[in-house]
């Protein structure tokens, strides 16, 4: 036992060694779009594990931040165009478009910041995929977009972009309370054959090289994103799910409530930064 | 009846020439690993292992995949290694192979909770991909042949 503990200290020596001394490629640059400088480093909130909160871009490398740093370069905003176009074409049994009840997509402004959150129509916690579907259905008597079409994509983009430089401000009282709770025990649990948590790489080790990936806090404040090895736009839920494929675990299914809950707790431990949706990863 | 008593004698039969002609058969289930300290005397194979395929299965994605985490010189050779855990030179100076073996079956009898898989335990966590259930990481022979490496690795 005496023995067992002297090695755990020794190795957690190396390890806070490591992390201390740990300078990545992206640490002291900044993220500037259109002049305006987007906060990717901030104290952490209280109750935070974190005494910093991070932003992925900031593990990039420079050519991956590069991209993100200008609009005509980023793959993203392919997406949020085809977002717009959306927003004013009508759909459905009503004939109606999302601009015909609700104008200028500019007035979602703050709306992506504060996803996921409760909904008393819905009676659940509500992903914004889940708004823009229930929109769909219950508004425009139109087909529900599936979780990772492009037309999803396309509208959590354009959403998403109204909110950016806004700070991440999602509710975790009330009702959302016990999702938020939920979504904690997820993210320390271990999973699949590998017998790994979401805190074990991204709490106890971001700043370090996972092999070829430079670990990072996980978060969610820039998605959906356009990563490089997908060639596209992706949703948060693909992200977790291929996460938890990493631990050779079975994920959670896309859009489930154990997902909705992971993506509240994740986003409030980024509580502190700002949306910088639609980012750009490799 | 008859039938029934035929299969089983013959069953007997067979278990008798597998214990006869394999003694290497001997080989410690996952469960079974008897630690002291953190730390594996037995051999799981009750053999020696290969060094050779040891380094084969250190840096091998789909086995030890062990350089993801670990830097380690003598695999200079093969791009990218991880830095969550330590580096491994000279790591048979500071442990013995019996550590060593313990360290690679379960690390987690040395190290509480750490991120380090247990290369030969079974279903360690809830939602083990199915195809994986029941399966540890790293086969017996292939922990020996690791260990074996390991040993190697002096400065
Ligand atoms: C075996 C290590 C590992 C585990 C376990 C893991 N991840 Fe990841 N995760 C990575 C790597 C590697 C990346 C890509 C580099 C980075 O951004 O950290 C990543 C990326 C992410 C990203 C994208 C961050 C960005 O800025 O684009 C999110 C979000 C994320 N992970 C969340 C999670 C959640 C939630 C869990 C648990 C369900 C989890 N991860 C479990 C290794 C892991
Ligand atoms: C996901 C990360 C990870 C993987 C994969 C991994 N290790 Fe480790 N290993 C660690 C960490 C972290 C430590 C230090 C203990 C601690 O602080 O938790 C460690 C410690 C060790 C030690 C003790 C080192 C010392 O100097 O004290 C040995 C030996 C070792 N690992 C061997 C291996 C071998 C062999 C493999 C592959 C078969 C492997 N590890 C795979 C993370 C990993």
């Amino acid at each position: 036992m005496k023995r067992t503990m002297i090695a755990t200290s020794a190795a957690a020596l190396i390890a806070g060694l490591t992390t201390a001394t740990a300078v990545f490629a992206g640490e002291e640059d900044e993220l500037v779009i259109d002049g305006e400088t987007l906060v990717t480093k901030a104290p952490a909130p209280e109750g935070s594990p974190f005494s910093e909160v991070i932003s992925g871009w900031r593990f990039r490398s420079d050519e991956t931040q590069a991209l993100q740093m200008d609009d005509f370069d980023n793959p993203g905003m392919i997406y949020v165009d085809q977002g717009l176009d959306l927003w004013e074409a009508a759909d459905g049994s009503e004939g109606k478009s999302c601009a015909d009840c609700h104008g200028d997509i500019a007035g979602f402004a703050g709306l992506r910041a504060a996803m996921p959150k409760w909904s008393e129509e819905l009676g659940t916690l509500a992903t914004m995929e889940e708004l823009i579907n229930y929109s769909r259905t219950e508004h425009m008597g139109a087909e529900p977009w599936k979780w990772e079409s492009n037309e999803m994509l396309s509208m959590t983009a354009a959403i998403g972009l109204q909110s950016r430089g806004m700070p991440v401000d999602v509710a975790t009282d009330g009702p959302a309370e016990t999702w938020w709770e939920k979504g904690r025990e997820i993210y320390y649990t271990r999973f699949g054959q590998l017998d790994f948590s979401c805190a074990n790489c991204h709490e106890d080790n971001y700043g370090n090289m996972l092999r070829a990936d430079h670990l990072s806090q996980g978060q969610i404040n820039g998605f959906p994103v356009y990563r490089l090895k997908w060639g596209g736009l992706g949703s948060i839920d693909r992200r977790f799910k291929g996460c938890v494929e990493d631990t050779r675990g079975v994920p959670f299914a896309v859009g489930s409530d154990e997902m909705k809950a992971l993506e509240l707790y994740v986003a409030s431990r980024g509580t502190g930064l700002v949306i910088e949706t639609p980012s750009v990863r490799q | 009846m008859m039938r029934n008593l035929h299969v089983k004698e013959w069953g007997i039969a067979f278990a008798a020439l597998f214990a006869l002609s394999l003694p290497a058969m001997a080989e410690t289930a996952p469960g079974d690993v008897a630690f002291a300290d953190g730390a594996v005397e037995q051999s799981l194979t009750g053999g020696a292992g290969d060094a050779e395929n040891g380094r084969a299965v250190f840096v091998d994605r789909s086995l030890g995949n062990c350089v993801t985490c670990h830097a380690n010189s003598d695999v200079a050779d093969v791009p990218f290694h991880g830095e969550v855990g330590p580096t491994l030179d000279g790591v048979a100076d500071r442990w013995t192979e019996a550590e060593l073996r313990g360290l690679v079956v379960n690390s987690k009898m040395i190290f509480e909770g750490t991120i380090m898989p247990g290369f030969y335990v079974k279903d360690p966590a809830p939602r083990v991909r199915e195809d994986l259930v029941g399966k540890t990481i790293l086969t017996a022979s292939e922990v020996e042949d690791v260990v074996a490496y390991l040993r190697t690795l002096k400065e």
